[in-house]
């Protein structure tokens, strides 16, 4: 028998607001423990929780950038369950009011198949802090940070759209890639910004019911999420396979040295959670103007920028989705565009070539590295003018990419602009021939291939500097010159 | 309207109260007054009213976001009955395994 397996997600991300959303305090990773903490995060009686206005735009942000319905009016609810990192005792979220519903996005699949995965939601809530367990049975205690509480946080929910654990890796990926496009998370998996559960059945291919669902919590990484999902997909499988579906639903977690998932709790039902409308919070109401306002603010969004970059600069697609995946390199690789006249594929070659090398040697992003835009175009001017040869200039990149200097002070600096004096380099041609009886005589007995070690010889002796196209033409005509 | 006796403990569960059975009875007994009592209001003639979602009548009451001064650690954990290390120190949370 086949069996199709069935998976939803619920995405938690991290928004990158300046403050805590119900509070003032930063909302910054990495801090000293409860250094950002307030009498409001802490969960103390008596305060008010006021709703930050930034992280509202970003959840509607992320909203339309998902092709998802603003509620006009949406509310703030209470969840209530018990665990010592949430001091309130409850969760501050959405229930049945959210901010955005529906809304989609479109992924290729592994077979080349292109398919919307639909969203059932996007809501706005709140984060727990963090929790340390330490020391070791009987004597084990936790340790509780509560900097991260009250962090702003979007939970995007799918439809059981998704068919395979890659589907589902896929999905987080394009994901990821819009939610840092359009600036509203940093989405870095490592820090927690951006994680995921997953909900997960079997069932045999063809039929319309779902299996009996499976909940796998905090996945932290693209790996965890694909071997935790691949593991799971198996093990219901051969469940169904042996007539023993499991009996109830179940939460389960992700064990990364054994590789395995286990049992945690059966599944709680939603109506346990006991949700109500937070008093404390008054009701959401989002004029039509305001969507229209954040609508006008959103960049081109990589599945666009693509395609133009296909259409307009006529890239393949392969280095349209390299160019386009990131903002900041599409950013980058336009401005230069902007400043240079000469051909689009060459700008594309070098940031995808040696800035992309060298930013992922030094673990930089485009913008924190020190090159300018302004520097590449005008290193790419001097190779076009012939003022530096194509390997030159890569000393003179690397250089740049360094130093962050313009490329003319580099190569003045440095000596490194190429020589395309005729009458200085006839002489070391002379030198080299003389240097090399072998290879001359070789070429004149008709092996044109030693014609291409003399250059080689040339080049050498001017460091890489000689112009290789009047050396070429220097030693083709002092060799005819020969008795 | 009557609250029976094995919601009263499903409730207790929900919040963490331990009840003994004297208790539940009583606290069944109790609730379902109380309910009574507040079942009234379900006997309004609402007929052509709105429902009201919310208590407030306001709406979007929003804050800058913009960082104020957090508390200073030492009164953050001023009220801690056990810390360690500038954390929280608490019973070990039990991992389900």
């Amino acid at each position: 028998m086949n069996y199709e397996t069935v998976i939803g997600l619920e995405v938690h991300v991290e928004l990158k607001t300046e403050a805590k959303v119900f509070c003032g305090c930063a909302a910054r990773f990495g801090a000293e423990p409860n250094t950002h903490v307030c009498p409001g995060c802490l969960g103390m009686p008596g305060v008010l929780p006021v709703l930050n206005k930034k992280a509202v735009e970003f959840c509607i942000k992320a909203g339309l950038a998902l092709q998802c319905r603003i509620a006009p009016f949406s509310m703030f609810d209470r969840k209530q369950y018990f665990y010592p990192d949430l001091p309130q005792a409850y969760q501050i979220s959405q229930g049945d009011l959210p901010l955005c519903t529906g809304g989609g996005l479109k992924i290729v699949t592994p077979g080349g198949e292109e398919k919307i995965i639909r969203l059932n939601r996007i809501h706005l809530e709140e984060e727990a802090g963090r929790t340390y367990h330490s020391g070791a049975g009987a004597t084990g205690y936790s340790l509780l940070d509560f900097n991260r509480s009250g962090l702003p946080l979007i939970e995007i929910v799918t439809e059981p759209d998704l068919r395979s654990p890659a589907e589902a890796k896929i999905f987080l990926e394009k994901l990821q890639e819009i939610l840092r496009y359009i600036e509203v998370s940093d989405c870095k998996m490592e820090e927690g910004s951006f994680r995921c559960d997953a909900n997960i059945s079997v069932r045999p291919a063809g039929s319309q019911e779902f299996g009996r669902r499976m909940e796998i919590k905090n996945l932290n990484s693209f790996k965890a999420i694909q071997s935790a999902l691949t593991y799971e997909a198996n093990r219901l499988g051969s469940l169904l396979a042996a007539g023993t579906p499991p009996e109830q639903e179940e939460s389960r977690g992700w064990d990364e040295t054994r590789g395995m998932t286990f049992f945690m709790r059966p599944k709680e039902k939603a109506t346990d959670y006991r949700y109500f409308p937070d008093p404390d919070l008054p009701p959401l109401v989002i004029a039509e103007e305001w969507v229209e306002e954040i609508r006008a603010g959103l960049p081109e969004l990589p599945e666009e920028k693509k395609a133009r970059y296909m259409e307009e600069y006529g890239l393949s697609a392969q280095d349209a989705d390299l160019l386009g995946s990131s903002r900041e390199t599409a950013e980058f690789f336009e401005a230069t565009l902007r400043l240079y006249s000469g051909e689009v594929k060459t700008v594309a070659n070098w940031v995808m070539g040696e800035f992309a090398r060298l930013l992922n040697l030094e673990k930089l992003t485009p913008i924190q590295s020190k090159l300018e835009p302004e520097a590449l175009a005008a290193m790419l001017q001097m190779i076009d003018a012939g003022e530096i040869s194509g390997k030159i200039a890569k000393t003179v990149f690397e250089e740049m990419f360094y130093s962050g200097k313009p490329p003319r002070e580099i190569v003045a600096e440095k000596g490194l602009a190429q020589i395309s004096d005729e009458s200085q380099l006839v002489v070391l041609v002379r030198e080299i021939l003389a240097q090399h009886p072998g290879p001359v005589a070789d070429y004149r007995a008709g092996k044109t291939k030693a014609l291409g070690f003399l250059v080689g010889q040339v080049m050498k002796e001017t460091k890489g500097q000689a112009n290789p196209g009047l050396v070429n033409k220097l030693l083709r005509e002092e060799l005819e010159k020969l008795p | 309207m009557k609250l029976e006796k094995e919601e009263v403990k499903r409730l207790a569960e929900l919040a963490r109260f331990e009840l003994s059975e004297e208790e539940a009875a009583e606290f069944s007994h109790q609730l379902s007054e109380v309910l009574a009592y507040t079942g009234q209001v379900r006997e309004a003639p609402v007929e052509g009213e709105k429902p009201a979602i919310h208590l407030l009548s306001l709406t979007n009451v929003l804050r800058d976001d913009e960082v104020k001064p957090s508390l200073p650690r030492e009164e953050a954990l001023a009220n801690a009955p056990h810390r360690e290390e500038g954390f929280f120190r608490v019973p070990k949370i039990l991992e389900e395994s």
